[in-house]
Formats: structure tokens, sequence, C-alpha cells
């Protein structure tokens, strides 16, 4: 094993944490006063990381070449293409947390904790790790690092119930989900005889017995309730609506990419030659969290559950596209994948802009009746969002819709694909709730305060993405998501 | 041959004696003082099969942390045993239950393995054996050698673990009220600060 060529690969992941690991440093002696500080300098660590993954990116890589510590860590396009995502929400993360912890409403006398940035980094670690695992056991410790870093961020508001109760659910609910998710891996290890993908893949092969069947059961369930699907996501309203919204804004986009790509990896890489055990699976979870998503929305008063159930909805149009089981619908899950994210983050610092003049935050139906009035700009903005989320020509989150759509007819699997458009229907019909009471209802005027420029910054970017101009990324988004897709079928 | 044998029914005859003793002692310092020789007991056994690492691993993390922290919990939380103790008799039919359970699925285990057509580890059911190198340094050479990334990102797990727990619970002290050691302050005081000597009259008070 080259040890050199080995941690050239994993060069992004040592610079993240060498940076974790002297910001917690900088945190232990300058306490919270240097909060503000390390994350800016948090933020150009993942920003360096970022820069750091584009040559590849670019230009496409797969094959041995990619494979770091004997085939423990596989660095390829398809890796490369989610690194890059999970990256930029972390910086997004970042990016909106001052003021948010500086605001009454968080209830911190001193601001943002400074130890927030650090677990942010060490949470891109670990996603880092699992996009790129191609050993059960580096999925694993991937894994973990990620969810015991998101079990302390969603729990750091001490003093704020909700946020303890939310740390609280996440953590037994996830550590569930993590036994549930090794004894699978152990199923699957004492069947196959190997924790390599492609040790596991060899030993699956032909037809599957029981036990190797309760495994690949296991693993998907546990990697469901990563990704908040149906039957596994009655845990996320409650804890995104319970915790920070800035840790709600990374929870719904960061940990989701790395899931979902984690989950695209295994059932391609690992579970490849048994497609039809797992495909009835997935494609019973993406219409179930299509169709629970959409109706669980309804009748939601706070807007942080309503984006919850958003998300579930969401991930169940992505798991969609994987359940195509072809390279095309991969590539539409990337695709779908980088404008979620895009819309994600934008719906969420539109919320966190909901401030009165003290810089209380508001987060229910009835602060943003006539928000168009008061505060137009935001409201405009949520409208692209909403619309976009919707699934609305000409804004972006219909092409997204459109390409997992068309991958999964072409693949002949159009009852599906019409109960998905059907439920999709359902489902607009609270995003244009969210319209219609920000533009039609009287104005209550409690959102009246002033927002930072980080987040003027942040929602215009991503509106202007969501916006009909996000088109001309599309040609070059297709391209990279096809190279990712199809280093993800080398194997095969 | 016979040496083991002899230490090995030494060692098995204690681990077992004290197990029992780990139930019945009737102080739950006692039980954890009982638990902690069986634990000895057991890692002598480990040897005796030639897995020294477990062995040693027995005595380090199961004696030196897991049973020091039941002896922890023991005597500093405020568990009132006779009162966990009171429903032995009523709750000893289920627990001879469980124990019947685990002791068929037990036999059932060794039963399969025995009749065959199992296969554990390796497909061919041979687990390849390291010559010539104890079973440490086979482990050593494997954790940092091939595993070593796991290992670091392990070691990565652990700290957060730290971080998140001293976020959680860590209090800082509040501006003004110092709760802090001053060794300066504590060497420049005298006695006579402090004490105050009196010689009250008998059946009198004394004013302080």
């Amino acid at each position: 094993m080259d040890f050199a060529a080995s941690f050239a690969l994993v060069l992004p992941e040592l610079v993240l944490t060498g940076t974790g690991l002297a910001l917690l440093l900088v945190a232990a002696w300058g306490g919270d006063k240097a909060a503000r500080q390390i994350a800016i300098a948090a933020a150009a660590a993942l920003f360096v990381a970022g820069i750091l993954i584009v040559p590849g990116l670019h230009f496409g890589t797969d094959g041995p070449a990619t494979l770091a510590f004997g085939g423990l860590l596989k660095v390829d396009s398809y890796a490369l293409f989610a690194k890059a995502l999970i990256y930029l929400s972390a910086i997004a993360a970042l990016m909106i947390a001052p003021p948010f912890f500086a605001s009454p409403s968080a209830g911190t006398e001193r601001g943002m904790r400074a130890e927030y940035p650090v677990l942010v980094l060490f949470a891109a670690v670990g996603m880092s790790l699992m996009v790129s695992a191609n050993d059960f056991m580096s999925l694993y410790l991937g894994l973990e690092l990620n969810s015991l870093s998101a079990y302390v961020l969603a729990a750091i508001l001490r003093r704020d119930t909700r946020s303890g109760e939310a740390g609280l659910k996440y953590f037994v609910l996830g550590a569930l989900a993590s036994g549930i998710l090794l004894y699978g891996m152990s199923l699957l290890y004492g069947f196959t005889g190997g924790t390599a993908f492609a040790a596991v893949r060899a030993g699956l092969t032909g037809e599957m017995g029981t036990g190797a069947l309760f495994g690949v059961i296991f693993v998907l369930s546990g990697l469901a309730f990563k990704i908040s699907a149906v039957p596994f996501h009655m845990w996320t309203p409650d804890v995104y609506e319970g915790a920070p919204t800035p840790v709600t804004a990374f929870f719904a986009t960061a940990p989701k990419v790395a899931a979902v790509a984690l989950t695209a990896r295994v059932v391609f890489e690992v579970f490849g030659g048994q497609v039809t055990a797992w495909q009835q699976i997935v494609m019973f979870m993406a219409l179930a969290s299509i169709i629970f998503g959409a109706l669980g929305a309804i009748g939601q008063e706070n807007l942080k559950r309503l984006l919850a159930y958003s998300s579930i909805n969401n991930i169940g149009f992505i798991l969609l596209g994987l359940a195509v089981a072809n390279a095309d619908g991969a590539s539409a899950m990337l695709v779908y994948l980088f404008i979620y994210v895009a819309m994600s983050i934008g719906c969420f610092v539109a919320l966190l802009m909901l401030r009165d003049e003290e810089g209380n935050l508001y987060e229910t139906f009835t602060d943003i009746r006539g928000l168009s009035v008061t505060q137009p700009a935001i409201a405009w903005a949520l409208l692209i969002f909403m619309f976009s989320l919707a699934g609305i020509p000409p804004l972006l989150g219909f092409y997204a819709k459109f390409v997992v759509f068309q991958a999964t007819i072409e693949a002949g699997l159009v009852a599906f694909g019409a109960i998905a458009i059907a439920a999709s229907v359902i489902g607009a019909f609270y995003y244009i709730k969210f319209v219609k009471v920000m533009f039609f209802d009287e104005p209550v005027g409690v959102v009246t305060g002033k927002s930072e420029a980080s987040h003027w910054t942040l929602l215009g970017l991503t509106a202007l993405i969501i916006s009909p101009l996000g088109y001309l990324l599309t040609p070059s988004l297709a391209d990279l998501a096809d190279k990712a897709a199809a280093s993800l079928f080398l194997a095969v | 041959m016979l040496i083991q044998a002899i230490a090995f029914y030494f060692f098995a005859t204690i681990v077992v004696a004290s197990a029992v003793m780990v139930v019945m002692a009737r102080n739950p310092v006692h039980s954890v003082l009982w638990l902690i020789l069986a634990f000895f007991n057991a890692a002598g056994l480990m040897v005796l099969l030639g897995a020294e690492f477990i062995a040693m691993l027995l005595v380090i993390v199961y004696v030196g942390a897991v049973a020091v922290l039941f002896l922890f919990v023991v005597m500093m939380l405020d568990i009132d045993f006779a009162a966990m103790r009171a429903g032995f008799s009523r709750n000893a039919p289920l627990g001879l239950l469980i124990a019947a359970v685990l002791l068929a699925e037990l036999l059932l285990g060794v039963g399969a393995y025995n009749a065959g057509g199992l296969t554990l580890g390796t497909p061919d059911g041979t687990a390849t054996q390291a010559a010539d190198v104890s079973n440490i340094e086979a482990l050593g050479a494997l954790l940092y050698g091939r595993y070593i990334i796991l290992f670091e990102i392990a070691g990565i797990i652990l700290l957060v673990a730290m971080i998140g727990a001293i976020v959680l619970t860590f209090q800082p002290p509040k501006p003004g009220a110092r709760a802090r050691q001053d060794v300066g302050k504590q060497i420049r005081r005298r006695p006579e600060d402090a004490t105050v000597m009196k010689n009250p009259e008998i059946g009198q008070g004394i004013e302080l």
C-alpha cells in the first residue's frame, strides 16, 4: 500500500481535520469571543478543501488510482461530486450561524459557541468519508463521526428545552438506526466473509439466502433512517423544529447529501448483483416518502416542521431516481440533490431573516401573513423557492423533477412515475399556501428587523440559482452528474 | 496437558463461583469486587486459549475501566439496593426463563455449527492463521498498517464525543463570581486572620 498516494487522495479531509484540531485549540484559549473568527477560519478551510477537489471533479477520476488505503476509501468522481455539495452546504451553515446565535431567540448570553464551527468541520470530515467509503468499516466510522457531531449540534442551545429534546430524540433514534445498520453489516459479513464492498458483492451472487437478504434489508433500513425516508422519518419534524435553525439548515442539506450518496453507492456497488432485491425496497421508500411528505405537511403551522416534511417529500423524488437502477437515474438523482440543496439553503436563510427589530425570530404561518408588504424582498425570494419546490416551470425545481421523471419513464416504470406526479400535485398545495399567506393575507407586520449581509448574499445567490437563469448551469451540472454516475457504474 | 487442565479448572471454578457471589453478595461494593475477580480469572482462561490480547483487554478495559466505573456508580449514586432486591423471589421465574432461553440458544448455535453446513469467517470456513507471530503483533500490524486510517478516524470520533460532553455540560463561571483557587491568597492567609481564641466563663455563651 502506497501511503503517500493514499494521503494525497484524502488531502481535503486532512486539511479539514487539521484545521478542526487547530481551531479547537483556538476555541479552548479564545473562548466564545473568538467564535466568529473560528467560523470564518472553518469556512475558509472548507473552501480550500473544495478547491482541492475541483481538478478531479472537472476532469473526472475513476479506476484503481482512486482507491486509498488498500481499498478502504474510493475517491472517484462520484465521491467528489457529493463532497463538493457537502462542503458548500457546510459553508452555508457556518455563514448563517453567527447572527442567529446572537439573536435573543437563541437565548444564549454570549452568542455562538466556539465549538459550533469545529463540530461542523468534523461533521464534514465524517460526511466526506461516508461518500468515499468503499468498505463497510469506513462507511460506519464516517457515519458515526457525522452523526455524533450532529447530535451535539442539535442540542447546542443548552438553555432551550426544545433544542435539548431535539438532540436527545435524534441521539436515541440515531443510535437505534446505527445498531440496525451495524446488525445488517455483520449479517452481510457473516454470510459473505468480507467487509470490503467488492468482497460482499462477490459473495452476494446468485440466489441470495435469507440471512443475506436480512442483511440487505437491515442495511437499507439503517440508511433510510439517516436520509429520513418513510417509514423511518418520524424523528425528522421534531428534530428539525427543535434544533437551532442554522443547524436545521445544515441537517436538511449536507448530511442528506452524504447519506443519499452513500445509499446509492451501497445499492449499486454492494447490492448491484441483486437489483430485484433492493429495487422494490427503494421504490417503496421513494413513493411512501413522496406521499407521506406531501400529506404530512398539510396542516403544519410551524414553518420548520413544514420544511421537514418538504425534505421528506424531496428525498422521495431523489430515491425515485435511485430506484430506476441505471446510470440515467443516478445522474438524475445527483442533479436533483444539487438543486434540492440550493432550495433548502434558500428556504432556511429566508426563515432566519424573519426577525423583528430586537432580532426575535418568527417561524409560524401567522407571522408571515402579508410579508410581501412589509418585507417584499424576502417574500419574493420565498415565492421563488416555494414555486421551485412545487416544481412549477420555469424555475429550476421543475428541471430537477423533470430529469427524475424522465429517467423513471424511460426505464419503463410509468406507473410509479404517475403516482409520484400525482403526489407532487398534493405537495403543491402547501407550497402555494405559503405564497397565498405571504401575498394575499392582511399584513401582521411583526417581521420588521434588518438582516445581516451574509444572509442577503446567500438568499440572493440561491434565488439566482433557482431562478430561470439557473438553466445556464444545467449543461455543466448534467455533465458533472453524468461523469459521477458513470464512475459509480464502473464496478458493475 | 495436566497442568493446563488443572489451570483451566482452577480458573473456571473461580469464575463461576465469583459470578455467583456477584449476584448473592448483600453489599453492592462486594458484588463489584467479586466481579473484578471474575474478570481476572476469565483473563486467565483467555491466556490458556492463547488469546493473550483478549486477556489484556479484559484486565485493562473491564477491570481497569468498567469495574471502576461500577464502583463509582455504586458508591456515589444514591441507589436503594434493598428496594431493588425486594422483588427477587417474585421475578425469579422470569429470570430463570431468560437464562433457559439463553442456554438453549447457546446449545442450538453450537449444535448447528457442529452439524456442519455453516461457514463462519472466510467463505471456505478457514480463517488464515498468521505464522510465527503472536496475536498481539498480528493485530498491531493490521491496526497500525492496513487499517491505520480507520484507527485515526476512531480517534477523531472519540475526540468529538469528548467535545460534545464538554459543550453540553460545562458551565462557564459567571463573570465576577470567582470560584477559582487563588494559591497566593491561600498562602498569604495567617492563622490570626481565621481563628480566635476565647476563654468563656462556665455557663456563659460566647459572641463571635
